[in-house]
């Protein structure tokens, strides 16, 4: 394939942003979650 | 009794007694996760492997189906935010849980519009020779993403949630406006970049059958993607926003009982 690089690195930075957005989401989900009772989370 | 004083004695209670404390998934957000995972992995598989070379573009198209759908779903991530803020701004009842899904929805958009200038400027690089030109496109494309991290810079000013609310909101209507420029831009003036080649205003599309699903598929993917992370962002903004809440109360009370026993 020619001119691999770039578009392995498109693929990469892709997935790689989505990731690191995804974990730092749920760090914080968890952090924020102890704070704060059950009984105030309409999702559950 | 100082306030940060306060804060930790309550939270050691809290973790002490019997009480649940469930983070922000369900069985909803995990479907949506697998879901994307699946069809993520099948876009990256047609896209390298599958799918043919371009006549003009050669294998350079292939940044395409990761390019494309993150244009289209960081707009989408925008007229979200628009529309939720419109609805907090404009109902009755000010709901906060608009405004928190217009935030989330926001912070989404802008990653999407990063991954989109960087992938665009990847491919410029193969096809123009450059990896960026002060062209109608990318500036508009620049612009808009420049203006949504001051969107985001703006939610995070001091002031009440209902302020931010207020402020983020107004500002939002405004911003979705440069989405339409954006896209006619390459209409509007001379680019160097591409017409719409899927958004043709004639429906004439010119691509190869599977070159088209993998481009759809990379939609649905954004869009699961987009889903899951506004559903887990929207909810920890709630959890931070009762805390930051709870933690004023308790300031407060410290306060009151502190002036109280002077």
């Amino acid at each position: 394939m020619q001119n691999a690089g770039f578009i392995f690195a498109s693929y990469v930075l892709t997935i790689g942003a989505i990731l690191l957005f995804a974990v730092v989401t749920l760090r914080r989900a968890k952090e924020s979650a102890k704070l704060v009772e059950d009984k105030n989370k309409p999702w559950i | 009794m100082k306030a940060s004083q306060v804060n930790t004695g309550v939270s050691l209670k809290m973790s002490q007694s019997s009480q649940k404390f469930s983070s922000t998934g369900t069985q909803a957000t995990r479907v949506i996760g697998v879901l994307a995972i699946v069809v993520m992995a099948w876009v990256v598989i047609s896209g390298l492997v599958f799918t043919p070379a371009d006549v003009v573009q050669g294998e350079s198209v292939r940044i395409m189906y990761v390019h494309v759908p993150s244009a289209w779903i960081a707009y989408l991530a925008f007229i979200v935010t628009a529309i939720a803020s419109s609805f907090y701004i404009f109902a009755k009842r000010h709901s906060l849980g608009f405004d928190r899904v217009a935030g989330a929805s926001a912070e989404v958009g802008v990653m999407f519009m990063a991954i989109t200038l960087i992938t665009g400027s990847l491919w410029g690089r193969l096809t123009w020779g450059e990896f960026w030109q002060w062209d109608p496109r990318l500036t508009t494309t620049a612009f808009l993403f420049v203006t949504y991290i001051g969107y985001l810079a703006v939610r995070r000013l001091d002031g009440s949630i209902e302020q931010r609310a207020r402020r983020s909101g107004v500002i939002a209507l405004l911003a979705v406006l440069e989405i339409p420029l954006v896209h006619f831009s390459v209409v509007f003036w001379r680019s160097l970049h591409q017409r719409a080649t899927i958004l043709d205003p004639n429906g004439d599309v010119k691509m190869d059958g599977l070159m088209l699903f993998t481009l759809f598929s990379g939609v649905v993917a954004f869009t699961l993607v987009f889903a899951w992370l506004v559903l887990h962002r929207q909810r920890t903004m709630l959890l931070s926003d009762l805390s930051n809440e709870r933690g004023l109360d308790n300031a407060i009370l410290a306060r009151q009982s502190e002036n109280a026993s002077n």
